[in-house]
């Protein structure tokens, strides 16, 4: 066996502070699109935060927050292309919000309402995924149609390091590797499945790793450090375009928050750790990065702060005042056309309303 | 016209729908090279090519949920579960998105697929090869459930269920794969579906049943027929979403109805039909509703099976015993 196939590269373009360490290429180096590449996290932080205050005032039902991974969705969503494919689960808003998702659509989403999947500015993405890994194989299906129609589109999922003990995880990427599918395969490696550690889930080395025995190529990235992600999921849709086939990237991160809103971090997750973990955070160390390269002042800070978060406030504004849905809505997209026996429970349904009026 | 057994109609139906709309995809194990274990795919990948008849890996999850994937891309899936016994690993697709996509993106994307799976017993296969579990696809909303019953059936709603804009489960009954042909026009003709199919009929008593239990439905009728008993013979076809309103039909005629199925007793898609007929009918019964099934036990092995199969007597001997009641 060559020992050297078996090793994974890690990419890092910042240090734990956010300093540099090795020169950007030129093609990036632009302090507005660096901007754009931090608005993105900070909105989504605001949003997050905002999200979670939704839920324990009751305007929100349970909310998965994505505190510390926003970096990853903020490279996936700047990467793509308009026509590529984005698979996504839930801690991906930030990708999202790239692609069209109006933050009033996750609101309603989480406020329990399904035409916030039903995306006004996105028309083929798919909704986030509740099943862990069943995402991975419907991704394969849409590379599949990619390739078969000739686009020069990549289909791209997203899981999280749970995910990777599934079944559905191997298949995916096994069928993805043996048809050669546009696929490109992100893993958001939390350290955490709920309560359960990375080192209780698996004993290989890495997640990366799992893609070797597909035939994948994969490669770790430090998921806090948005330059090596930006530029890792840059590189490996390109490389995808060009070869036709799948990539995996294991981004590094580390889960700053409960696993959602019902759930409650301190029965497992030790004080000390979440404080180390909090010093490697995204958004403290891009700001770093800004500050040092693009002479990024504490003031325009506060301003796209401010300006963020006026976003999310009218997001939720937005939201409260949407209409309710139609009484009796939820029977209408069962099938294209109501069968018979639909119509009629449709109609008891409606006549009970009826009566209690 | 072409004289063909239910596995050459299933064939041409296929094929018809590949040559018809290049949106149109077979996957599935064994489904390209070797024609499915069937051969109801048999010589599909030389004519149509391997992108569109796929040898896949063996991965029914994925199978699945990459159909959905297909699907939600304008591209029109058939994936084929070798026997309906590996159906299984793929349920959290099939139930989770497939019959949700439609409903979950309020139409944004939906799912137009026909997941194809030989089932039932009868034919001396081994362990978990003979199992008839329709009810549990036809218990789950957004799903259609079909069942043909002869080659001119399978080819009609077949055509019917690939042009369905929903997930449909089509489910063959493998026993009477090649009991017989029918002279079929290759035109894609497509039959109903959501109807049921009236095959006989008669004003003493009302047999329903579907899938391969319609042969001994029939012989059934016949031998009743000897004895003055005129039965109705209906073959349900698709059993969810259930047209229940030609059994009504039929029961408000006779006032006696049996429901022949080979799946196990308990709710199976007999009781809603039993229960259906008693919240809408029950006072044109003249006798109490009798279903004549497969028992509560796992399918047994193959030199127990006939134990286990409803057969001609014991329809014969539940049409009996309803005709007592005056
Ligand atoms: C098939 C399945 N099993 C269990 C659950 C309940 N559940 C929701 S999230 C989760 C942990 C997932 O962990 P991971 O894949 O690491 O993603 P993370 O939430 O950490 O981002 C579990 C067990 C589920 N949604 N789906
Ligand atoms: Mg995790």
């Amino acid at each position: 066996m060559n020992k050297n196939s078996l090793t994974i590269g890690r990419s890092n373009y910042l240090d734990n502070n956010g300093t540099l360490l090795k020169a950007l290429p030129d093609s990036l180096n632009k302090r507005k699109f660096l901007i754009s590449l931090y608005q993105t996290m900070v909105l989504t932080r605001l949003f997050d935060e905002t999200a979670i205050n939704l839920q324990r005032t009751g305007i929100i039902g349970t909310y998965a927050s994505c505190r510390g991974q926003e970096a990853i969705g903020v490279a996936i969503g700047h990467a793509m292309l308009a026509d590529d494919v984005f698979i996504p689960y839930y801690r991906d808003i930030a990708a999202q919000f790239q692609r069209g998702v109006l933050l009033e659509e996750v609101l309603q989403y989480w406020g329990g309402d399904e035409r916030g999947s039903n995306f006004s500015q996105q028309a083929n993405d798919f909704p986030l995924c509740v099943p862990i890994a069943t995402q991975l194989c419907h991704a394969v299906g849409i590379a599949f149609a990619l390739k078969y129609q000739s686009k020069p589109n990549v289909a791209v999922v997203t899981c999280g390091d749970g995910a990777t003990s599934k079944g559905d995880f191997y298949e995916a990427l096994n069928m993805a590797g043996a048809m050669s599918l546009p696929t490109l395969f992100v893993i958001n490696n939390n350290q955490w499945a709920i309560s359960v550690p990375l080192e209780r889930q698996t004993a290989s080395p890495t997640l990366a790793h799992k893609a070797l025995a597909a035939g994948i190529s994969a490669v770790q990235v430090d998921g806090n450090d948005l330059l090596a992600m930006y530029i890792s999921v840059s590189d490996a849709l390109e490389q995808i375009r060009q070869t036709g086939k799948p990539l995996l990237i294991e981004a590094v991160t580390y889960r700053l928050s409960d696993h959602t809103t019902a759930d409650d971090a301190t029965r497992y997750m030790s004080q000390k750790a979440l404080d180390d973990a909090k010093q490697k955070e995204p958004l403290i160390r891009f700001k770093h990065f800004l500050t040092e390269q693009h002479s990024w002042t504490d003031k325009e800070d506060r301003a796209l702060y401010q300006q963020c978060q006026q976003q999310v406030d009218t997001s939720v504004e937005v939201y409260k005042n949407l209409p309710a849905q139609q009484p009796g809505e939820f029977f209408d997209y069962m099938y294209e056309q109501l069968p018979n026996s639909l119509v009629e429970q449709k109609q008891a349904f409606l006549d009970g309303l009826k009566r209690h009026e | 016209m072409n004289e063909w057994t239910m596995i050459e109609a299933i064939n041409h139906a296929l094929a018809f729908q590949l040559r018809e709309n290049p949106n149109t995809i077979i996957l599935g194990e064994d489904v390209g090279v070797n024609g499915g274990v069937f051969r109801a795919t048999e010589g599909l990948q030389q004519k149509f090519g391997e992108q569109r008849v796929i040898d896949t890996p063996l991965a029914e999850s994925t199978i699945i949920g990459m159909s959905i994937g297909m699907a939600s891309q304008g591209l029109i899936p058939i994936p084929e579960i070798q026997f309906m016994g590996f159906i299984y690993p793929a349920i959290d697709q099939i139930l989770g998105h497939a019959a949700r996509l439609r409903n979950r993106t309020r139409g944004r994307l939906s799912c137009p697929m026909v997941i194809r799976a030989p089932f039932g017993g009868g034919i001396h296969a081994p362990e978990h090869h003979s199992e008839s579990t329709e009810a549990i696809f036809a218990h789950i909303p957004g799903l259609r459930v079909v069942i043909p019953s002869s080659p001119a059936r399978a080819y009609g709603l077949l055509i019917a269920a690939i042009q369905d804009p929903d997930p449909v489960i089509f489910l063959e009954p493998k026993r009477i794969y090649r009991d017989g042909k029918q002279a079929i026009e290759d035109n894609g003709e497509a039959l109903p579906l959501d109807t049921c199919f009236t095959l006989r009929e008669g004003i003493d008593l009302t047999l329903v049943t579907w899938g391969a239990m319609v042969k001994e439905t029939l012989q059934a009728a016949e031998q009743l027929a000897a004895k003055g008993i005129d039965a109705e013979v209906i073959d349900v076809a698709t059993i969810k979403p259930l047209d229940i309103d030609t059994i009504i039909d039929s029961v408000n005629k006779t006032g006696r109805c049996i429901i022949v199925h080979e799946a196990a007793k308990t709710c199976g898609v007999g009781a809603e039909i039993a229960a259906l007929l008693a919240e809408k009918n029950i006072t044109s019964l003249l006798a109490p509703i009798q279903r004549v099934s497969g028992y509560d036990t796992v399918m047994p092995m193959f030199q127990n099976e006939h134990f286990y199969m409803p057969s001609t007597e014991r329809i014969i001997n539940a049409a009996t015993k309803s005709m007592e009641y005056r």
